[in-house]
C-alpha cells in the first residue's frame, strides 16, 4: 500500500470543455463536417514559458480524459494514475500533460450522444462515421487553440498508440517524439471480428431502438455489457485469466443452473455492468468502427514506411507486450520495420509479461523504466529542465 | 575502453550512419555519437539493454541479429558493426551478407580459432580449448560457429566481399594492422577486426583511407578537412 493523496492536491489540474465556434468545424475523413465541435479535456502541470513541455496522452477505446484524476462517474483513480505524478514518467512538475476525450466519445467531446444543433435532438446514428485521423485532427485543433506549436511527446497505448502514429503521419512538424504502446498500424480481421461481435450485441438489444434510445428514454445496457465482456477477454492473456480465476467457484458447489458459478463469469459480468454506467452504447459503435477503419498504410499506397517519411526528425519509442494477442508484438515489429525503412530514429522493446494487452495499465517495471528513460533522454534533447 | 571499441572509433567516419548489432547497453554507440557525431541505431536482444540505451538517448530496437536484420532497409547505413558475436549466430553467412545489404561497409570482429594457443590446447590436451578469448567450456559456450582467420577470409571470398582493412587485437595491446591472408597471422592473431565492403559495388562515400591501423594520422573528428564546423 502506498500512501498517496489525490493528485489534485499536489499539482495544477486544469481542463473542462473547449468549444469551437460553428465557423470552425471539424472536417472529417468521410467528407462530413462536425460543428460546433466541443472537446472535453484535462491538463496536469503548467505550460512552460517556451511552450515546449506539452505532452499529449491519447486514450484507448474505453478510456477518457481522466488520465490521472478521480473519474467523475466511477469515483476511481485516473486510468494511468500510476504513470502520472511527481517522479513518475509523466511528471506534472516538468510536463504540461494534456488528455482529451476523443471525437465520438461520451465524456464531453462531441459524440453520438451530443445534441445535434440542427435538430435539437441527440445525434444518435445521424452522427457521422469518424476515423482515428479525425480524432487526431480534433486534438490538433485543440493544441493549436491552446497556443502550442510543438508537442514534446504524443503518447498512447492501444487505440491511443494508433492516434500517436497518426500524429506522426499527419503532423510530424508539430511533434518531437512519439510513444506507441501495444498498438498496431491497422486492424486485423480478428480485431474487426471481435468488434463486430460487440456491435451486434448492442444492436440486438431491443433498448437500442435503432440508435435512438436516448430520445426513447432507455439504454441498451445489456447489449453494451455483453460487448464489453467480449472485448475484455481480448485484453487479458489466457495465463492471466487462469492465474486470476482458474476454475474457482463463486460459492461452494455448483448451482446446476446459469448463475455466475465461476469467478471468471462473475468478473466479466461486473466488467460489463460497471462499463454501462460510464459509456454510451453508440459511442462504442462509432469508436470501434473508427478502429476497424484504421489502416495507416492505406493512404500511402499500402506502404507503411511512406506514412512516416515526413517524420524523420521525430524520435519514436514503440513497445509491445509478449502475451498481448489483441495487438501482438508482430504488429509492433511491422511498425518498427516501417519506421526504420523511412529512416526514423526508432527504439523498440517487447516487454516480457503474461498480463496480456492490459499490461499497459498494470505494474510492469520495465515498461516504467523504458518510458522514463526515453522521456528523460528526449527531455534533455529538447532542452527541458 | 575495450580495445575493439578504440579501433572501431578510429575506423568510423564522422557523421556516418551506424548500425550496431548486439549493442548491449549502448556503450559503443554512445562513444561514437559523442566522439564522431554519428547517427546511430542499435539492435539488442534484451529488453533491459534496450531500456538502458533508450535512457542514454540512443535509438535501439530489440531484436535478434539472427532473425531481425530484416527490420533495416537496404543501404540504410554507412556502417554495420558486429563486434565479437558473428560466431554466436545460427547462420553467420546469412548475417554477414545481411550486414552488407544494410550498410556500405561492415565492421566485424571474430576470435581466431587458428591462434596458436587454441591449436596447442587441442593438440596437447585433446580437449576443446578454453582460452582468455574463448573462456567457456564446450557445453555452455555461446560460440557455436567458431572459425579460423583463414576460414573467415574464405567466407568473405565466397560472398564476394572486399577486405578494406584488418587488424589483430589481443588483450591490452594496441591493435596491429595485419594482412589476414598471411599464414603467420592465422597463428598469431587472437581476435581479428575486419572492415568489409561489397566487391562489386564499392562504397560510394569517401574512399576508406589506406593503412587504417598504421601510424598515419587519421583526420581529427572535430575538424574534418572538407567541412569546418560553423558556429551560429
Amino acid at each position: 500500500m502506498t500512501a498517496q493523496g489525490p493528485i489534485q492536491a499536489d499539482i495544477e489540474v486544469g481542463g473542462g470543455t473547449w468549444r469551437f465556434p460553428a465557423s470552425r468545424p471539424l472536417r472529417l475523413d468521410s467528407g462530413a463536417q462536425l460543428a460546433p465541435l466541443e472537446i472535453g479535456y484535462k491538463t496536469y502541470g503548467a505550460l512552460n514559458a517556451d511552450r515546449t513541455n506539452a505532452v499529449l496522452v491519447c486514450h484507448a477505446l474505453s478510456g477518457d480524459q481522466h488520465l490521472a484524476s478521480t473519474h467523475p462517474i466511477t469515483g476511481k483513480p485516473g486510468w494511468w494514475d500510476r504513470f502520472v505524478g511527481p517522479g513518475k514518467p509523466l511528471d506534472p512538475e516538468r510536463h504540461f500533460i494534456i488528455c482529451t476525450n476523443v471525437v465520438g466519445g461520451c465524456m464531453g467531446t462531441t459524440g453520438p450522444a451530443s445534441i445535434d444543433a440542427r435538430t435539437g435532438q441527440p445525434y444518435g446514428l445521424s452522427f457521422p462515421v469518424i476515423t482515428i485521423a479525425d480524432m487526431v485532427r480534433a486534438q490538433a485543433m485543440l493544441i493549436e487553440a491552446m497556443g502550442i506549436e510543438t508537442l514534446f511527446a504524443v503518447i498512447g497505448g492501444s487505440m491511443g498508440g494508433m492516434q500517436a502514429l497518426q500524429w506522426a503521419a499527419d503532423y510530424p512538424e508539430k511533434i518531437f517524439s512519439v510513444v506507441c504502446i501495444a498498438a498496431a498500424a491497422r486492424h486485423s480481421a480478428q480485431n474487426i471480428a471481435f468488434h463486430e461481435v460487440g456491435r451486434q450485441a448492442i444492436m440486438a438489444d431491443p433498448n437500442w431502438c435503432g440508435g435512438a434510445y436516448l430520445a426513447a428514454g432507455v439504454r441498451p445496457e445489456k447489449g453494451l455489457a455483453v460487448a464489453r465482456m467480449a472485448a475484455h477477454i481480448t485484453y487479458l492473456s489466457e495465463a492471466a485469466l487462469q492465474r486470476k480465476f482458474g476454475r474457482e467457484l463463486q460459492r461452494d458447489g455448483l448451482s446446476w443452473g446459469f448463475d455466475a458459478d465461476f469467478q471468471v463469469e462473475s468478473y466479466l459480468r461486473h466488467q460489463g455492468t460497471s462499463f454501462v454506467d460510464r459509456f454510451d452504447a453508440n459511442s462504442y459503435l462509432y469508436i470501434t468502427r473508427a478502429l476497424d477503419y484504421f489502416d495507416l498504410a492505406a493512404g500511402y499506397g499500402g506502404v507503411l514506411a511512406q506514412a512516416f517519411v515526413r517524420a524523420r526528425d521525430v524520435k519514436f519509442c514503440v513497445l509491445s507486450f509478449s502475451s498481448d494477442w489483441l495487438y501482438p508484438t508482430s504488429e509492433s515489429r511491422d511498425i518498427v520495420r516501417a519506421l526504420n525503412g523511412a529512416g526514423c530514429r526508432t527504439s523498440f522493446a517487447e516487454i516480457e509479461t503474461d498480463k496480456g494487452h492490459d499490461a499497459f495499465f498494470l505494474d510492469e517495471p520495465l515498461l516504467d523504466a523504458t518510458l522514463q528513460g526515453f522521456l528523460g533522454a528526449q527531455a534533455q534533447a529538447r532542452g527541458l529542465s | 575502453m575495450r580495445e575493439d571499441f578504440a579501433e572501431i572509433l578510429k575506423l568510423v567516419r564522422p557523421s556516418a550512419r551506424v548500425l550496431d548489432i548486439g549493442c548491449e547497453d549502448g556503450e559503443l554507440l554512445e562513444l561514437l555519437t559523442r566522439e564522431k557525431q554519428v547517427d546511430g541505431q542499435g539492435l539488442e536482444i534484451s529488453p533491459e539493454g534496450v531500456a538502458h540505451c533508450v535512457a542514454r538517448g540512443l535509438s535501439v530496437v530489440q531484436g535478434d541479429g539472427d532473425r531481425d536484420l530484416d527490420h533495416f532497409p537496404s543501404r540504410g547505413f554507412d556502417y554495420a558493426i558486429l563486434s565479437k558475436t558473428l560466431q554466436q549466430m545460427r547462420d553467420p553467412k546469412h548475417v554477414l551478407s545481411e550486414l552488407l545489404r544494410i550498410a556500405e561497409q561492415a565492421v566485424v570482429s571474430v576470435p581466431n580459432f587458428g591462434h596458436w594457443k587454441v591449436r596447442w590446447a587441442l593438440l596437447s590436451r585433446g580437449r576443446m580449448p578454453e582460452t582468455g578469448v574463448l573462456p567457456e567450456p564446450w557445453y555452455s559456450t555461446p560460440n557455436i560457429h567458431l572459425c579460423t582467420l583463414r576460414d573467415f577470409v574464405g567466407l568473405c571470398d565466397t560472398l564476394g566481399l572486399r577486405i578494406d582493412a584488418c587488424a589483430s587485437l589481443s588483450g591490452g595491446k594496441p591493435a596491429r594492422p595485419i594482412d589476414p591472408r598471411a599464414p603467420i597471422e592465422n597463428w598469431r592473431a587472437e581476435t581479428a577486426l575486419f572492415l568489409l565492403s561489397r566487391r562489386a559495388e564499392p562504397s560510394t562515400g569517401a574512399a576508406p583511407p589506406q593503412n587504417l591501423f598504421g601510424e598515419v594520422e587519421l583526420p581529427r573528428p572535430e575538424a574534418p578537412p572538407a567541412r569546418k564546423p560553423r558556429r551560429r
